[in-house]
């Protein structure tokens, strides 16, 4: 079908404009689908660009030719190993389609919508910035872990514990991580 | 040396056991791992005195210039029988220190052990990354011995306190080690035999090093650590403060000082530093109530005192620096001893309520009166003796200006002096304060205390006595690592009188302050109140803890947004600000070619406006049409450049896909709805623009940018001379690039693995219901159908011409998949194309004639045909080796078969047949899953609510 003047495999590309366009419009559809909130259209935003970079392979061939077989003149046949990486490429989409048309039923399932949601826990975190608090795992006492001395002085603190293996085992009231880790938790709205 | 450091791994690992088995006899066993390697130890001696260092070279990670190197120097000596001997007597200690039933002793024994362990490899290695290893061993040990009651919160944060600043300064020694290690040499020995410049990086190696060390022996502004860790079980302290950990640190700077001393920041870093713990540490003594405290606020005085001595670097200094470790490492365990045993005795340590125990505890009293004379530095204890040595190194600075210039030599005696008067002074309130009858205090009630209790103190209380007396003999042991130091004059021999010289005129000046400042102890603690603490290194703390915490939540914040889109659009804006504006500004467009032929752009046309409408539309099944005619049309696309097998491949890609999207698709809204927070449509075509216009820029100048012969030249002679075959788009997958599809095929079966567990989240599918197995209606025979499975399925769900066509079809189908199998190395055709027909055989079974006839048709579980084709793929891969190939290599076989006549079999075949197994396992997976699971779900549902409606 195609007769094409016997060439080598080109040491020098001359891009196919075309093949070119072709790919610049399936990735600029595939990207603007991709961002989308609608796991589905992800996926298809992703076969999309599947499909644009598959192309994009055909501009890295060079000319088109004959079909790469031994018996063909070597001179006029296209060049087989981008052919090689995009046959495992385009099986691989058929794994990743499945998997994505997978995980959005489940994610249809457990919420009612393929829409992706925003991360709870980062949520969580961008309040704490904004109120200027600090993690929920930081220990925010700063009493001295030594009977301080000025305390001491005072008498306030006995400065001695009662046996060798509980020593002064004065705790500071309420500032057990656990405590203000499930304070903070019962703020979330989740 | 290796040896001894198994012994106490060995014991470590045996402690758990032992304990269980003889509570706490199992310490005094334990005992006996440091105790041998004290034995050791003092078995070398002579030749550490006479400079046969005994090494020994276990080659590790040679590549990485880590030996396992270990030598005895006579500082390494000195500290390994301080951690060897003292951590005997701790050990056996122990023995009385805990209750017979106490429930934490297997993990107590164990990490004790392997603690000291741990710091006996620190000072015997001879490389600096080994070192640093047991050094962060020590770190690790200590936290869990610090954190010994986990259930106090005080014990807990003082633990962590320990861990967090510790690893700080053993992350900083890491790099100053590198630094040292990649620019001159890992071996310590090596290192001081010749030291290297003392460039840029060097200092700056130097100064990490250094900041490594004083972490670990408390110095200000690190100081606080340490006080705090007398949280730990009262044994722990004395090995702590006395023998190891902050040992440690002192270890390193003796260590560097004969060859580093005069580095900048050197002598800032160690004698400034260190008077000022010297004297940060005395005055917070003064003032603590509990003894222990008191003496953990001394340790950290004494630390400041040592690091500033053996920072000096004087032959002098270097002597009494010696000196001062042993001296402090007897009398410091001595006292934590015996405070263990007033603790325990009379069940306080508070100074105000203890009155009258000196007398009553005398086998304690009497040998932490020894221990402490020596901390005070009074004659004829060691204490005394080393402190005279430091003072005689200190004024000879102050004679000669060297190290130390003038003024600055002036200020350092003046800051040893004044320290040892706080330490007198401490010393003073300790002793009255543990031990002394006091008026208006009720006698302290005491219980009896146990011999073996009291020995350790004993002991080593006695060694402070002796180690003062027999002073002169202690010298030429030390006397090698002395001279080692280039400054100063060979050393006078320690002594307990040396006449009547400026030091001892010193120590006497400090003495009587000491005991002046003691006598008016209350003076002196008002004018304390009224001082604010200057070097709160724990407030510090604190603060930096919580800036470093509040920075992470605020980081975070700011690159954590949890939205898909904005972390996708970040990505996508880098390519396009960075390759894609590269390839803009930069780039050189080649010459070219608008089409290689016409078609391509009339298939090009169709499938842009394919990919437009996606975006228009808002019904689902449109959009995946539409996406699907894409598909077909990049299909065309190879088909016009010359891509037979590419074509296949997606051609039949396409229809399975399309197939699996109205499968995962029917339980879905028709719709899109719109979300609220999605980014604007605007902005999302925009980006996506920008992005494909990238894509396209870079392309061509990519294309441009080829000046090499492509590798693919040689290709067709190679694939039939190496491969075999004539199909060499085939050859490329199963030969030449063969170690790539092994990869993707992995990936394949991953992937069907993941949906699989997606659909059915708890178990695998492997619940088969063959349409024989399930009850049919008696009365509707299995003759004379078509399929099967059909029988099971609804009337209106049901077609008779698709089961027929299905009947006819399906075997040809699989005829036709296994012919595009083998016949695919000659031809267009390969284990991919083959598999895929062989799946959509199945999925069209499916689609006739429902789960059942799936099932019917595949009676076998989908994992199975994954991991088989797995196995086969691998196995072929492997089996050239067995005949002696290599892996992936191919060979052809010509035969004869008797029906068949000639064969010529290529051994690729047998990899080919292992990617089509794991092709149509993974489409069996993805039938099974979005196709047969769902419609078990539906069903379930379908009954579930026909339950709810019967019961209403």
């Amino acid at each position: 079908m195609t007769t094409v003047a016997p060439t080598l495999i080109e040491s020098t590309l001359q891009p196919n404009l075309t093949l070119v366009l072709v790919t610049v419009f399936l990735v600029a559809t595939g990207t603007a689908l991709a961002l989308d909130r609608s796991l589905v259209r992800v996926l298809l935003g992703m076969v999309l660009i599947g499909n644009g970079v598959a192309v994009l392979y055909l501009v890295i061939s060079g000319r088109a030719g004959r079909a790469p077989f031994v018996g063909e003149d070597p001179a006029a046949i296209s060049d087989p190993l981008p052919q090689a990486m995009v046959l495992t490429a385009i099986v691989i989409s058929l794994a990743t389609i499945g998997f994505l048309l997978a995980l959005s039923y489940r994610l249809w399932q457990v919420s009612g919508t393929d829409d992706v949601p925003d991360d709870a826990e980062d949520a969580r975190i961008q309040r704490l910035a904004l109120e200027d608090q600090t993690s929920s795992t930081y220990d925010p006492s700063e009493a001295s872990t030594t009977t301080s001395d000025e305390l001491a002085e005072e008498g306030v603190v006995s400065g001695a514990g009662s046996s060798g293996t509980e020593p002064s085992a004065t705790e500071p009231s309420g500032t057990e991580p656990s405590g203000t880790m499930t304070a903070r938790a019962g703020g979330d709205p989740r | 040396m290796a040896q001894l450091l198994l012994l106490h791994l060995l014991a470590a690992v045996v402690a758990p056991w032992l304990a269980k088995v003889l509570r706490r006899k199992a310490f005094p066993v334990l005992a006996v791992a440091p105790a041998v390697s004290f034995g050791w130890l003092v078995s070398v001696s002579s030749d550490v005195r006479a400079g046969n260092l005994p090494t020994q070279r276990i080659s590790w990670v040679p590549g990485l210039g880590i030996d396992l190197d270990f030598r005895l120097t006579t500082l390494s000596w000195v500290l390994a029988l301080l951690v060897t001997g003292v951590g005997a007597l701790v050990l056996l200690y122990c023995t009385w220190y805990f209750a017979e039933r106490d429930p934490t002793l297997w993990r107590f024994t164990s990490v004790f052990t392997a603690f000291a362990g741990a710091m006996l490899g620190l000072v015997l290695t001879d490389n600096l990354l080994v070192l640093y290893v047991f050094w962060e061993l020590t770190t690790v040990f200590s936290y869990l011995l610090i954190g010994h009651n986990p259930a106090s919160s005080t014990n807990r944060r003082a633990a962590m306190q320990a861990l967090i600043v510790t690893t700080f300064g053993g992350l900083a020694m890491l790099i100053g080690i590198i630094a040292v290690g990649v620019h001159h040499t890992y071996s310590i020995s090596e290192l001081l035999a010749d030291p290297p410049p003392l460039d840029a990086v060097t200092v700056t190696a130097l100064v990490l090093l250094l900041v490594g060390a004083l972490s670990k022996s408390a110095l200000v502004p690190f100081h606080f650590w340490l006080p705090g860790a007398m949280a730990a079980p009262t044994p722990v302290s004395a090995y702590l403060h006395a023998a190891a950990m902050v040992k440690a640190g002192i270890y390193l700077v003796a260590l560097l000082a004969p060859a580093f001393a005069g580095a900048p920041a050197w002598h800032a870093l160690t004698v400034g530093l260190g008077l000022l713990t010297m004297l940060v540490g005395g005055w917070r003594a003064l003032r603590q109530h509990d003894i222990k405290l008191l003496l953990a606020y001394g340790t950290v005085s004494q630390l400041g005192f040592i690091v500033a001595i053996a920072g000096l670097g004087t032959k002098t200094s270097a002597l009494s620096a010696l000196a001062l470790v042993i001296a402090h490492g007897l009398f410091k365990s001595t006292l934590f001893l015996t405070v263990g045993v007033v603790d325990k005795c009379t069940g306080t340590r508070d100074l105000r309520e203890l009155s009258g125990v000196g007398r009553r505890l005398l086998p304690v009293s009497v040998p932490a009166t020894l221990a402490a004379l020596s901390m005070a530095g009074i004659i004829p204890l060691a204490g005394f003796v080393s402190k005279e040595s430091a003072l005689e190194a200190l004024w000879q600075d102050v004679q000669t200006s060297t190290p130390l210039p003038g003024p600055w030599s002036w200020l350092a005696v003046t800051g040893v002096v004044a320290g040892s008067a706080l330490t007198v002074a401490y010393t003073a309130r300790f002793l009255w304060g543990a031990f002394a009858t006091k008026p208006g205090v009720d006698p302290t009630p005491v219980k009896a205390a146990h011999p073996g209790f009291v020995l350790s103190p004993l002991l080593l209380g006695v060694g402070c006595l002796l180690l003062g007396l027999l002073s002169p003999l202690e010298s030429p042991w030390l006397m090698p690592y002395a001279v080692s130091s280039p400054l100063g004059d060979t050393p006078p021999s320690l002594a307990l009188w040396h006449g009547l010289t400026v030091p001892l005129g010193l120590s006497l000046v400090s003495v009587a302050v000491g005991l002046l400042l003691f006598v008016r102890r209350d003076v002196v603690g008002r004018a304390q109140a009224r001082v604010p603490a200057l070097v709160d290194g724990e407030r510090g703390f604190s603060r930096t803890m919580r800036w470093v915490d509040r920075g992470a939540v605020e980081t975070t914040a700011v690159t954590q947004r949890g939205s898909l889109p904005i972390y996708l659009a970040a990505i996508l804006i880098v390519f396009v600000a960075l390759p894609g504006a590269a390839a803009l500004t930069r780039g050189t467009l080649p010459s070219i070619r608008l089409w290689d032929n016409v078609g391509q752009a009339v298939v090009g046309v169709f499938m842009v406006a394919a990919a437009v409408l996606v975006l228009v539309t808002r019904r689902r099944l449109t959009a995946v049409m539409l996406v699907g005619a894409t598909g077909y049309g990049v299909s065309l696309l190879f088909v016009l450049h010359g891509a037979p097998d590419l074509a296949i491949t997606q051609m039949l890609v396409e229809t399975v896909s399309l197939v699996v999207f109205v499968l995962a698709l029917r339980r879905l809204p028709t719709k899109f709805t719109r979300h609220p927070h999605s980014p604007s449509r605007t902005w999302r075509i925009a980006l996506g623009v920008a992005v494909g216009a990238s894509v396209g820029l870079i392309a061509l100048v990519a294309s441009g940018g080829r000046t090499a012969d492509p590798v693919s030249a040689e290709f067709p002679t190679e694939a039939y001379a190496f491969g075999h075959g004539k199909n060499i788009v085939n050859v490329t997958l199963v030969d030449i690039r063969a170690w790539d599809t092994l990869g993707e095929v992995s990936v394949l079966v991953a992937a069907a693995t993941g949906i699989a567990s997606l659909i059915f989240v708890r178990t695998r599918n492997t619940r088969l219901s063959r349409a024989t197995a399930k009850a049919l209606p008696s009365s509707n025979p299995a003759r004379g159908t078509w399929l099967h499975g059909g029988r099971t399925m609804r009337k209106e769900k049901r077609s008779v011409i698709f089961e027929v066509v299905t009947r006819l079809v399906f075997h040809v189908m699989l005829a036709a998949s296994l012919f595009l199998l083998f016949a695919g190395h000659n031809q267009p055709g390969g284990g991919f194309a083959g598999g895929l027909v062989a799946g959509l055989a199945l999925v069209v079974r499916y689609l006739a004639g429902g789960r059942y006839e799936l099932d019917e048709a595949a009676p076998f579980d989908a994992g199975l045909l994954v991991g088989l084709g797995l196995l086969v793929a691998v196995g072929s891969a492997l089996a050239p080796l067995a005949f002696g190939g290599t892996i992936l290599e191919t060979t052809a076989v010509d035969f004869t078969l008797p029906p068949c006549g000639e064969v010529h079999l290529v051994t690729s075949l047998f990899f080919d047949i292992g990617v089509y197994l794991i092709v149509v396992g993974m489409m069996l997976d993805i039938v099974r899953s979005l196709g047969t699971g769902i419609d078990r779900q539906i069903a379930d549902e379908e009954s579930e609510q026909e339950r709810e409606v019967a019961r209403t």
